[in-house]
């Protein structure tokens, strides 16, 4: 343009000019252009998707925890109950110097390097934009320490929150288990079952127990409160909120007192019981024993008492009743009867003669009875009543092992009882498949000689052989044990568990009878258990039974005194009470307690006596002192 | 004198349209410090007295014969520079720049001079060697521009540099910088734009980063962009409403009375406000183009299309960094945005508007 200057051409000068003026008009209606373009795209185009962000930005859903069921007995005795209690709790978020945080508080309150340790394990385990306790159960006073100076510390609360309490402690804890903090393995199992959104404010969750397998029921709904936020994190106000929903409380088919009476009667030993009520499957006392304190474990178990609980060789952690499998023993003989009787094997009347020992044709090995010299003379009847072993070698050798398998099989042993508690074991129940299959070898002949005693092989529960010993009680007829009996949900409403019968095993009366007389004398005198039931008010029939611990050589006698306690044998007893309408049936298993008569039976009295007549007792002396009956 | 006179006095070199508008900009400007500082009316008053001393300004300004303004552009371009260097020596830093003067009674800004002085010192500078124009007077005028510039981007104060630099452009530009020299020019600023970048400030180079994707970084140097597109793409069609915006009013959007108040507006008056506002601007634009076209001498078109098409950029840029589509550099929302220096040397601009218009006459007699 500079070579018009020259001319002073003016006009020219200003035509260019507006030329160039207008070319700058074009640019910024243009740009103007691209900003409304701009404009429509934000705000009609994406504007759902913006629109969102807002409101996620500035609503904050805070979940409400809602209260966990309470545990109640068949009475509505509590067994596990909240408690509301302080907690000193830290916003993760909120603090940048955590330690120094810590050590500040620690001159406030008592703050436990345990506690530290504790806090910093849950800090890695949970993601949160709330709190987390690092101290609960504060003192009413070092509530008004911290809150007194709470301005001193953003991002630090006292929360009132609910804590599980057991209040039977170890008589329960096998059965009612615990919560403890929900950790990955939890969050990953809930988020398979799609529920972590339920537990976005839960803190525990059902471990172990009556507690993990009523979890679902327990825990409730979380309710959702929806907070307006501003950016700095802070509740402006409510705007809506969801009330959660309680969990809903759990009755029993357990007897408290009943339970207290059973664990009280174990005494000294280790062991489990297991007492259902025949008629309905009902479960009545459920022990392991020894038990623990639950209530160490609600906010993580510290090392030294886990390896303590985990290390001693009592084991109070194994739920014996529930996963404890042992050799049945002589137990094993009623139901062995009923098959002989079933398959024809062995007629009531038939009589074996018993010189101590059983040999396998062609054999030279001998079988011994438990009392050298025999029983004699023994037809069934007195098989049961004396516990002869002699009889049942060759009973179970001539049925063999898989009639055997079969019938039994149908008592429930070998499979698990479908209790309503997580983490059954199934016992085993040997047959020549199974042996084919676990150690690829044939079924020999000395296997169903030993089966035929229920040693060998075979193992049980104490909840299995209680569940038998209940079919048994009710003639056949099986009812699924359970533990619960009603759910009482939030709203008043009461759902009660229905029996539920699982079979029938049709057996003839007359088998029925000639087993149960038979089972009732073992409790009279000249059978093994008469030592427990001097003077008892009501018919018992029942079993003793002895489970080896560890395995007699040929002609190596077993003797009591010589073996170290933990090796000893364990003592069996199962009976149901009244022999004729039997309204309780149970399963008592005393760990190296010896002999089942002189141990075990005593155990079952005392349960019956209380279930049946409300006899309290005194508290047990040494059980085996006391036994009279000399047995196997 | 009666009051009918002294109205027409008052007026005489007052522009109707420019004010009309303008005047609208208060309004806008004052209802919104109400709504971003949450119904306090302490930056409303606050931003009120500014625009009374910025108005004040521009009567002043209005009323100036043209030879004044011309007159004033050597001095006002030396004491410019002198306090650009002063800052440069001694400046306050805050906020990790050192753009501020500290002369004893007040704290001042000399970049915020700079945006009247370089248009003008250029538009003197091309008035004065009007009649023997060659390529030597743009290269002395692009000097007189880049000192500055240099200065400022030193600071650093990306925003300021770019609409003063810019300002001075328009005048190369309208003074009639050939075509071949642009295109070369732009090419070597191409071929230049690695090394700019080596100069740039690291927090410059995230900021420009963030725009490619401010979600990189949510929570630190994208949230101002993400929190703005936000405020702005929620607002919709009809926007949420006056001192309804959640942005706004539950302090998620930075910055709300300053540099980011045109996202009050978006959340709370959505597109249709924003067409209103594009309005508004495009009137006073619309008006300064007229006013340009019509000035009467080679230094008065430079200054009024300069002045015109800087405030454009301003609101475009600031429109622009708050939509999203150009990076977070710190330009305030012209006429609107919470500030004093800002809105005086705005409005002297407009005074130097309205004074071309009314004065064009006296001039040329």
């Amino acid at each position: 343009m500079n070579r018009y200057v020259e001319l002073k051409n003016h006009q020219r000068e200003i035509y260019y000019f507006r030329l160039r003026l207008v070319l700058c008009l074009g640019f910024v209606a243009v740009m103007m252009f691209i900003l409304l373009l701009r404009f429509v795209y934000l705000q009609v185009v994406r504007h759902d998707y913006f629109h969102t962000l807002a409101e996620s930005n500035r609503i904050y859903v805070v979940p409400i925890v809602p209260n966990r069921g309470l545990i109640l007995d068949r009475n509505g005795v509590v067994m596990a109950q909240n408690y509301s209690g302080y907690t000193l709790e830290i916003a993760p978020s909120k603090v940048k110097d955590m330690d120094a945080l810590i050590a500040e508080l620690a001159t406030l309150v008592d703050i436990t390097p345990r506690d530290i340790k504790r806090f910093k394990k849950l800090l890695t385990e949970r993601q949160t934009l709330g709190t987390m306790p690092i101290r609960s159960q504060l003192s009413d006073e070092e509530v008004a320490r911290v809150s007194a100076q709470q301005f001193r510390f953003p991002g630090v609360e006292i929360k009132a929150r609910l804590f599980r309490e057991y209040p039977y402690t170890d008589v329960t804890s096998h059965l009612i288990g615990y919560v403890g903090r929900i950790n990955q393995k939890d969050i990953d199992q809930l988020a398979e079952r799609e529920d972590a959104s339920n537990y976005l404010g839960s803190d525990y969750i059902g471990k172990t127990g009556v507690e993990q397998s009523y979890e679902e029921v327990l825990h409730g709904t979380t309710g959702f409160e929806q907070v307006e936020v501003d950016a700095g994190g802070r509740a402006v106000r409510v705007l809506s909120r969801t009330a959660p929903q309680s969990g809903s409380n759990l009755m029993l088919t357990l007897d408290a007192k009943l339970q207290e009476v059973a664990e009280q009667a174990f005494g000294d030993y280790r062991g489990a019981l297991v007492a259902i009520d025949p008629t309905s499957g009902e479960v009545l006392a459920f022990i392991s024993k020894p038990g623990y304190d639950p209530g160490l474990f609600i906010d993580g178990i510290d090392t030294e008492t886990w390896d303590e609980l985990n290390g001693s060789l009592d084991t109070p952690l194994n739920n014996r009743a529930l996963r404890g499998q042992y050799p049945p023993g002589s137990t094993i003989k009623p139901f062995l009867a009923l098959a002989g009787l079933h398959y024809g094997t062995r007629s009531p009347a038939r009589t074996i003669s018993d010189p101590g020992y059983f040999m396998l044709p062609g054999s030279r090995h001998q079988y011994r009875d438990w009392k050298s010299g025999g029983h004699g003379s023994v037809d069934l009847f007195k098989s049961i009543v004396v516990s002869c072993d002699t009889y049942y070698y060759g009973l179970a050798t001539e049925m063999g092992i898989d009639n055997m398998h079969s019938y039994l099989s149908r008592f429930g042993f070998g499979k698990k009882t479908g209790l309503d508690m997580d983490g059954e074991s199934s016992g085993l129940l040997p047959s020549t498949e199974w042996k084919a299959k676990r150690y690829k070898q044939i079924w020999y002949p000395g296997d169903t000689v030993s089966a035929g005693i229920g040693q060998g092989y075979n193992l049980v529960t104490p909840l299995q052989l209680a569940f038998a010993t209940a079919i048994l009680a009710n003639d056949g007829v099986a009812f699924q044990p359970h533990l619960v009996k009603e759910v009482r949900r939030a709203n008043g409403e009461a759902v009660q568990t229905e029996r539920k019968q699982l079979f029938d095993m049709q057996i003839p009366p007359d088998h029925m009878k000639l087993v149960k007389s038979a089972m009732e004398a073992v409790t009279k005198p000249g059978g093994t258990a008469v030592g427990a039931n001097y003077g008892v008010q009501y018919h018992v029939a029942g079993k003793t039974g002895t489970a080896q611990v560890i395995a007699m050589k040929q002609g190596e006698k077993y003797d009591e005194s010589k073996v170290s306690e933990y090796n000893r044998d364990h003592a069996w007893f199962i009976a149901f009470a009244p022999a004729d309408k039997p309204r309780i049936a149970l399963a008592v298993l005393a760990e190296n307690g010896g002999h089942g008569g002189s141990t075990a039976a005593p155990i079952a009295r005392k349960v019956l006596d209380y279930y049946l007549l409300g006899k309290i007792p005194q508290p047990l002396q040494k059980v085996s002192e006391k036994a009279g009956a000399e047995s196997d | 004198m009666n009051a009918a006179k002294l109205k027409q006095r008052f007026m005489q070199h007052l522009d109707p349209v420019l004010l009309a508008g303008l005047g609208g900009f208060a309004f806008v400007s004052l209802m919104l410090m109400y709504s971003a500082s949450d119904g306090s009316w302490m930056r409303v008053l606050a931003q009120f007295v500014n625009f009374l001393v910025a108005f004040g300004a521009l009567w002043i300004v209005a009323n100036m014969p043209l030879h004044w303004l011309l007159r004033s552009a050597v001095p006002m371009y030396v004491l410019g520079m002198l306090l650009l260097i002063a800052v440069a020596l001694f400046g306050e830093i805050s906020h990790g720049a050192r753009r501020w003067l500290n002369i004893g009674v007040a704290t001042i800004q000399p970049s915020e001079l700079m945006k009247i002085a370089i248009p003008l010192m250029m538009a003197w500078y091309f008035e004065k060697h009007e009649a023997t124009l060659r390529l030597g007077n743009y290269v002395v005028a692009t000097i007189l521009l880049l000192l500055p510039v240099a200065l400022i981007v030193r600071q650093p104060d990306l925003g300021t540099s770019i609409l003063i630099w810019a300002s001075g452009f328009y005048v190369l530009f309208l003074a009639g910088l050939s075509w071949r020299i642009m295109i070369g020019l732009s090419v070597a600023a191409a071929a230049s734009a690695p090394f700019l970048w080596s100069m740039l400030h690291d927090y410059q180079r995230h900021r420009i980063l963030m725009l490619l994707d401010p979600s990189q970084d949510a929570l630190g140097k994208g949230y101002h962009t993400i929190q703005g597109m936000i405020a702005v793409g929620s607002g919709g069609i009809l926007g949420k409403g006056y001192m309804n915006g959640t942005q706004t009013h539950l302090d998620f959007l930075p910055e709300r009375t300053t540099d980011f108040v045109f996202a009050v507006w978006s959340e709370e008056f959505g597109l249709i406000g924003n067409l209103l506002l594009l309005g508004l601007y495009g009137l006073v634009i619309g008006r300064g183009f007229i006013i340009t076209a019509n000035a009467s001498t080679y230094f008065t078109r430079l200054m009024a299309g300069s002045i015109t098409l800087t405030f454009f950029t301003y609101a475009f840029v600031n429109m622009g960094m708050v939509s999203g589509i150009l990076p977070v550099v710190g330009v305030p929302l012209p006429l609107i945005s919470y500030g004093g220096t800002s809105l005086l040397t705005l409005m002297l601009g407009f005074g130097m508007l309205m004074s071309i218009h009314t004065h064009k006459q006296l001039v040329k007699t």
